[in-house]
């Protein structure tokens, strides 16, 4: 049967990831989502708890996006949950405590202030991040180490170690609300997503970010500017760790300078399920969503099965071993 | 093999030769604990007392385990991450079990059970990083989950506060016991000498045996370390193995101080013992690091932890100065090694 389709589906169809780990990784995600609806079908495919699904997740899902961008270079960005907090906390202190009369303010000009700060903390994160790793020449492991426990010592300062609390509806909505029926932090995860997808797939900084992970040596004698890709990633994952912060506090309405802590190690997680390269050079923004909402989903289904978070824990951990096992696997039998 | 060697030149002067036996780093760590140490004794002399010596190198045992463990992985050209889950679990299934089993309350065979757990669980690392050639990272990250899940959700929650009598004896031996001054005494915690003997056994391991150079080989280059004769996943098994028998040992020890097994503490430590290893002049990405360097950047970050208070500082300063710290030694290092290599070299080593 010679069916023809018109060109472009046929070239769409192709670049769909159905082969390789991202197709693996959508088969799984399925089978996350049948599983748990089969194991408890009256609960699970709900709309309230697809839909707390879908504000817990986005979270996690930006921080792993940092995460990625940064292992497309070969590197990490261990600062970004601190960058995070950092960040929430500034836009905290300058919605509650540093501008009086700010909260009692038109609702649009406070959210407006608090993401301005949120975001610029954020970038002035990443660009000492960025100026470490591409003019200091330290390595991204341990100048993100040093700058961990830098931002959170200093978010600890401000903080004195207390929370921050009580910000007004408005900045509320933004973790807590619906817009057209979905949360609003789902829409901030589509746009942070597909502009992310954008700047991997579709710009020169994109490419040349993997050229630079895959053969820094090769990049650097094909005269890449690597010290502006470099930089240029870490100010973009500080911009993300910033938004991040912002999302957080919206959504639990107060900061603390400890919050998440194990974020980071399950964004490293997420993002190495999602297909990311640890070593460099290979990463999809597709791959990693698909990661964070089956790991979200497995985590909802355990919790409506009346398991422990402790259980989640493991199975994560399986599921890590078991899909680094299996790509390995597939990796070897094509190539003898 | 260097020409001037031909003419005896005098031996220089001992204190030289033990500068130059202990490495630039390790010198400049040494002399920015000497000043740190020297700025918070002016400001309190407290912290030159009797008291507070004991107490910082009893703080330092569990760390220094841990570290030294770390070291071993980082000079190997690997990571783990996973250390303080297997601590953490060795430490509360070697309580659970003496709880069982009164016949196990003694300290030659809490200890080697404790051990014996955590070496297991490194063997896992080992065999999944060697027969599958996954990044340690990736590895670790999950076998950590798996552990502190798996002890978690399957073994316990509950904080056993009833240790066995003889790890609670261990922990209130002291020796050198001095009147304090707000009396009663106070003297060196033998569990002090556990990470003496750790650290001869590391160095020696590293320094005196053919494995310990292979473990330096490997970190280096694997391929050349390979084709020099090492068998790799001997190595591997080795390394990840002392790393969990190291943990094993420091679970118990912190237990014993904390006169509590608690399945929660521990984890969370990963990174700062890394930061200790790192400030003591290990290279992550392998080759590199010693014994003495790892001890002092163990020493500074503890009295980092534990004496800001005593110059008025709230301890909320403290992971600012570590952070620093470790900001400027790595800054350090990667110019001075910039300065010495080409200028084809590429400008990012990640």
């Amino acid at each position: 049967m010679n069916l023809r389709l018109p060109a472009w589906l046929r070239q769409g169809w192709r670049r769909l990831p159905w082969r390789g780990s991202t197709g693996r990784l959508l088969l799984l995600t399925l089978a996350v989502f049948a599983g748990m609806a089969a194991l408890s079908p009256d609960r699970f495919l709900t709309r309230a708890n697809l839909e707390s699904m879908a504000f817990q997740f986005p979270e996690l899902a930006l921080l792993a996006f940092a995460i990625l961008l940064t292992m497309l270079s070969a590197g990490i960005d261990l600062s970004v949950v601190a960058t995070a907090n950092l960040a929430g906390i500034l836009a905290a202190l300058v919605l509650t405590r540093w501008w009086p009369g700010l909260a009692d303010g038109p609702a649009p000009f406070a959210v407006a202030a608090a993401g301005i700060t949120a975001l610029a903390a954020g970038g002035a994160c990443g660009t000492v991040n960025g100026l470490l790793i591409a003019r200091a020449g330290i390595s991204p492991i341990l100048a993100t180490l040093g700058t961990l426990q830098l931002y959170t010592g200093l978010a600890l300062v401000i903080t004195r170690g207390h929370a921050v609390y009580g910000f007004p509806d408005a900045l509320l909505f933004l973790g807590n609300g619906l817009w057209l029926g979905v949360p609003m932090p789902f829409w901030l995860f589509l746009g942070a997503a597909g502009l992310l997808a954008v700047l991997v797939n579709r710009t020169a900084f994109g490419v040349e970010a993997r050229l630079l992970g895959t053969n820094p040596l090769a990049a650097t004698f094909a005269a890449l500017p690597v010290r502006g890709v470099l930089f240029r990633t870490y100010l973009a994952s500080g911009l993300l760790g910033g938004l991040t912060g912002l999302l957080m506090i919206a959504r639990t309405n107060s900061a603390k300078a400890d919050y998440g802590s194990s974020y980071l190690l399950q964004a490293i997680l997420i993002a190495v399920l999602g297909g990311v390269n640890p070593a460099g050079g290979f990463g999809t923004v597709l791959g990693v969503s698909l990661a964070v909402v089956a790991l979200q989903a497995l985590g909802s289904g355990f919790t409506l099965l009346g398991f422990s978070n402790f259980t989640r824990e493991f199975v994560w951990g399986l599921f890590l071993l078991l899909i680094m096992v299996l790509n390995r696997l597939g990796r070897t039998n094509r190539q003898p | 093999m260097n020409p001037t060697a031909a003419s005896p030149s005098p031996p220089p002067p001992r204190l030289l030769r033990l500068l130059r036996a202990f490495g630039r780093h390790e010198a400049a760590v040494l002399g920015l604990l000497v000043v740190l140490a020297a700025g918070i004794g002016l400001l309190n002399p407290a912290f030159f007392s009797w008291a507070n010596a004991c107490n910082l190198l009893k703080s330092s045992v569990t760390l220094g385990l841990l570290a030294l463990g770390v070291l071993v992985v980082l000079i190997s050209g690997h990571i783990d991450i996973s250390f303080p889950a297997i601590a953490a679990c060795s430490m509360y299934v070697t309580c659970l079990a003496a709880r069982a089993l009164p016949g196990l309350d003694h300290l030659w065979l809490l200890f080697p059970l404790a051990a014996a757990i955590g070496a297991t669980l490194g063997l896992l690392n080992a065999w999944l990083i060697h027969r599958f050639q996954l990044p340690a990272l990736i590895v670790t990250l999950g076998t950590a989950g798996l552990i502190r899940g798996g002890m978690l959700a399957f073994i316990g929650t509950r904080i056993l506060t009833d240790l066995p009598a003889s790890l609670i004896a261990f922990a209130k031996a002291q020796i050198f016991e001095r009147p304090a001054p707000g009396g009663g005494t106070v003297g060196l915690s033998l569990s002090f000498f556990v990470l003496v003997a750790a650290a001869a056994g590391v160095w020696l391991f590293l320094n005196r045996t053919v494995a310990g150079r292979g473990v330096y080989a490997m970190g280096g280059a694997p391929e050349a370390a390979r084709r020099a004769g090492f068998n790799l996943g001997w190595l591997h098994a080795l390394i990840h193995g002392l790393v969990g028998l190291l943990a094993g040992i420091a679970g118990l020890i912190h237990a014993a101080h904390m006169r509590n097994a608690n399945p929660f503490d521990i984890v969370g430590i990963e990174l700062t013992v890394i930061a200790a290893v790192v400030l003591g002049g290990a290279s992550i990405t392998g080759g590199r690091g010693s014994v003495a360097g790892t001890l002092l950047g163990v020493a500074l970050l503890v009295i980092l932890n534990h004496s800001l208070l005593l110059v008025g500082l709230a301890s909320e300063w403290q992971k600012v100065f570590l952070g620093l710290v470790i900001l400027l030694s790595t800054g350090f290092t990667a110019r001075g090694a910039r300065r010495r290599l080409p200028w084809t070299a590429p400008v990012y080593t990640p």
